[in-house]
């Protein structure tokens, strides 16, 4: 073929994996911090305060709209303008865990309107507390029909690591381009980068399509 | 819009027999739909009292509005002599905090026509989620509890079910020991045979019949089943149109209506049977 | 300085950035939509080699990120021998990235056109290339512009990588701002109200009148 290099290829290879590690911590503590701040933003917009709830849900639409790299960007350099200094992890864990929030709260809205009106009546005449009702009753019957966003934001999460590489973060993008600058060979990193994003990002797409059967199956519910 | 005037209502039913539930004047309306039109209703202790009439009457309504399911816009419900949708303030009547609501609340339960079970839990866990969690009962005596009531309604060996595996039959006989189970002093049921086939109505009547006999409870039904109705029945209210338009025992009703309305939709009944 | 200083400063490279933003986005769309139309009907082709050929293209390009491949395009497939301007490859990547959405939303789209309406097409005795073009597709062009509303809006953002290989879009023109002054918050602040007005303000507006447009053709409005 052209020029491929397989030495090279094994020489550099334990260096990305290495990478692929931080890029994988990366995605999994933004996506938790996605996940606990998505629901506090869509809890945020059933408030009866209706302000509140405007301001929120234009929050959400703005993060939403605007690009996660400007984001990142934007945590990353403001901090020092007005003296405040942010690792490159922490800012980077902050602009992806509010973006993938903002997205991951569209998904729990829309899985909290699907539990049927019935069971919040129920949980009325039953006397139950709102605290009680929502994580007894609601949350547990919005969870199913919210496993399949929430894993295409969690193959997403991944896919969007590199975005961390603006700003120095050492994850696998970044690690390439460092190759690529010291040995002005792009071909092989590229290539061995798309390939591992293929090798993770697709049998974990499948493997949540069988974690939701799972769930469905062990809350009892099943459609 | 003006708030109502409240100083036509008591702050208290007194005397010597307060009835159990008492709605005063109660209107609710829908935009320009009027719902429910300065409705005066009582039900004493122990009293079965079963709402019948054509669907827009407003009967779902007075059950919902018990339940404290739908706001009110005028008038006032008691519960035991106390005010449910408005609280004492300064002298005064007015609408009810969440707190007031929910402590006059826990005195009422209901069935409804969808049943409502908790699908993510077993038969067990849905009887046993109100008393551990607002009665504040041990798991061990929620769990007693629980399985007696369960026992009563015939579900002993399907506790541990969960509702989609249970017939519709089934899961309104759990949602009966459910309700029962927090104890309430009014039992309020929204046409809960409504949604059965008609082969296992029989099976949520029986458990209906037992409660009436064995309990002392206060009860508000809502049904399409006239025959059952004038069984157990101790009073019969025909509702039209936001209000009632006869009331009496279910002979006096049933046997020998007086206004024109009861004996159309009577007859109306009985022709679709 | 004030804002109102920084904007009169810097205002003009600001607006020639937004300029080549809105361009690139625009034909990026173009090429996803001419994509996504082609892959997505592939995919429903009775032809398993075709089928395979638009799966392939679907999965990789749905399974990598963005970032990676345009950084593929533009450095990688120099050595297969096509180099492509920077501006090129920007617009280039991102239609073939979001072209790979596309294609899936196409054919969702089309699988859920009654299959009453195949067959009344069938029975009329239409060609599969006329059953498609005159009585599918229109009705699948109405099902899938919400989600393609939300693409689009993806493809936007998405324009925003190309200040990484140094196109001046409006993310690169900030970016040289910020290293200039370090006026990060107006800066960067400055590019998020504009990308946040041309997707909120323009392309769902535009979408929603584009599904008027559509619903009164079809003969729903």
């Amino acid at each position: 073929m052209l020029d491929w290099r397989w030495d090279f290829t094994w020489e550099i290879l334990p260096r990305l994996l290495v990478a692929t590690g931080n890029t994988l911590l990366a995605a999994l503590l933004g996506y938790g911090l996605a996940i606990v701040l998505g629901l506090a933003l869509a809890l945020a917009q059933r408030t009866p305060w209706r302000v509140l709830g405007m301001v929120v849900r234009e929050a959400v639409e703005f993060i939403r709209s605007t690009p996660l790299v400007l984001q990142i960007f934007f945590v990353f350099y403001v901090g020092p303008q007005f003296g405040v200094r942010l690792s490159p992890w922490t800012a980077g864990m902050i602009a992806i865990g509010l973006h993938y929030a903002a997205y991951l709260s569209e998904v729990f809205r829309a899985g909290l309107e699907s539990v049927p009106k019935g069971q919040w009546e129920a949980a009325t005449s039953l006397n139950l507390s709102p605290a009680r009702t929502y994580f007894r009753v609601i949350i547990p019957q919005a969870i199913p029909s919210s496993l399949a966003g929430m894993g295409n934001y969690l193959v997403g999460i991944f896919k969007d690591t590199p975005m961390l590489s603006v700003i120095g973060v050492a994850e696998l993008m970044h690690t390439a381009n460092a190759i690529g600058s010291e040995t002005y060979r792009f071909l092989e990193p590229y290539t061995l980068v798309g390939i591992i994003f293929l090798a993770i990002s697709l049998p974990t797409a499948g493997g949540i399509r069988l974690f939701e059967g799972w769930v469905r199956r062990k809350l009892g519910i099943l459609k | 819009m003006n708030a109502p005037d409240m100083s036509a209502f008591p702050l208290r039913l007194e005397g010597p027999s307060v009835p159990m539930v008492s709605f005063r004047k109660v209107t609710k309306t829908y935009g320009s739909l009027v719902v429910l039109d300065s409705l005066d209703l009582d039900v004493n202790e122990g009293e079965m009292v079963t709402i019948i009439g054509p669907s827009g009457s407003g009967k779902t309504t007075v059950l919902r509005m018990l339940m404290t399911l739908e706001s009110i816009n005028d008038g006032v419900i008691y519960v035991e002599g106390e005010p449910l949708t408005h609280m004492p303030k300064g002298g005064q009547l007015v609408p009810a905090d969440a707190r007031h609501l929910r402590r006059i609340r826990s005195k009422i339960g209901m069935c409804f026509q969808s049943f409502n079970l908790f699908p993510h839990m077993t038969a067990l866990e849905n009887c046993m989620e109100g008393p551990v969690h607002v009665l504040g009962l041990s798991r061990k005596e929620a769990r007693e509890r629980a399985e007696d009531l369960l026992a009563m309604v015939g579900m002993a060996e399907k506790r541990d079910q969960h509702p989609s595996r249970l017939s519709g039959g089934q899961q309104q006989r759990v949602a009966i020991a459910r309700a029962l189970a927090m104890r309430p002093k009014i039992m309020l049921f929204d046409e809960v045979t409504s949604a059965l086939d008609p082969e296992v109505i029989g099976e949520v009547t029986n458990v209906i019949r037992k409660l009436v006999a064995e309990y002392n409870l206060t009860m508000l039904m809502v049904t399409h089943q006239m025959g059952f109705a004038r069984d157990i029945s101790d009073r019969v209210c025909f509702f039209y149109g936001g209000k009632i338009c006869e009331q009496g025992s279910p002979d006096e009703l049933f046997g020998n209506p007086r206004q024109e309305r009861t004996q159309q939709f009577l007859s109306a009944v009985r022709e679709a049977i | 300085m004030g804002y109102f200083e920084f904007l009169a400063q810097y205002g003009d490279r600001i607006l020639s950035g937004t300029l080549v933003t809105m361009l690139l986005t625009v034909l990026a769309a173009i090429l996803a939509i001419a994509i996504a139309l082609a892959a997505g009907l592939m995919r429903l082709a009775p032809n398993a080699l075709v089928r395979g050929f638009a799966t392939v293209y679907v999965e990789i390009f749905r399974g990598t990120s963005l970032l990676v491949q345009l950084y593929w395009i533009f450095f990688v497939l120099p050595l297969f021998g096509i180099t492509l301007e920077k501006f090129t490859a920007g617009f280039v990547a991102v239609g073939l990235n979001l072209g790979a959405y596309g294609a899936e939303l196409v054919r969702g789209a089309i699988l859920s056109v009654p299959k009453g309406q195949w067959e009344a097409a069938l029975a009329l005795n239409m060609s599969p290339a006329k059953r498609m073009v005159r009585v599918i597709l229109p009705q699948a062009v109405l099902i899938m512009l919400p989600p393609w509303g939300n693409l689009l809006i993806e493809l936007l953002k998405g324009t925003a990588l190309v200040a990484l290989i140094a196109v001046a879009d409006l993310m690169f023109q900030v970016k040289q701002i910020n290293g200039t002054t370090f006026l990060s918050a107006e800066s960067f602040g400055t590019a998020l109200v504009i990308y946040y007005v041309l997707a909120r303000f323009m392309i769902t507006p535009f979408m929603r009148w584009l599904e008027r447009v559509m619903m009164r053709k079809v003969g729903r409005a």
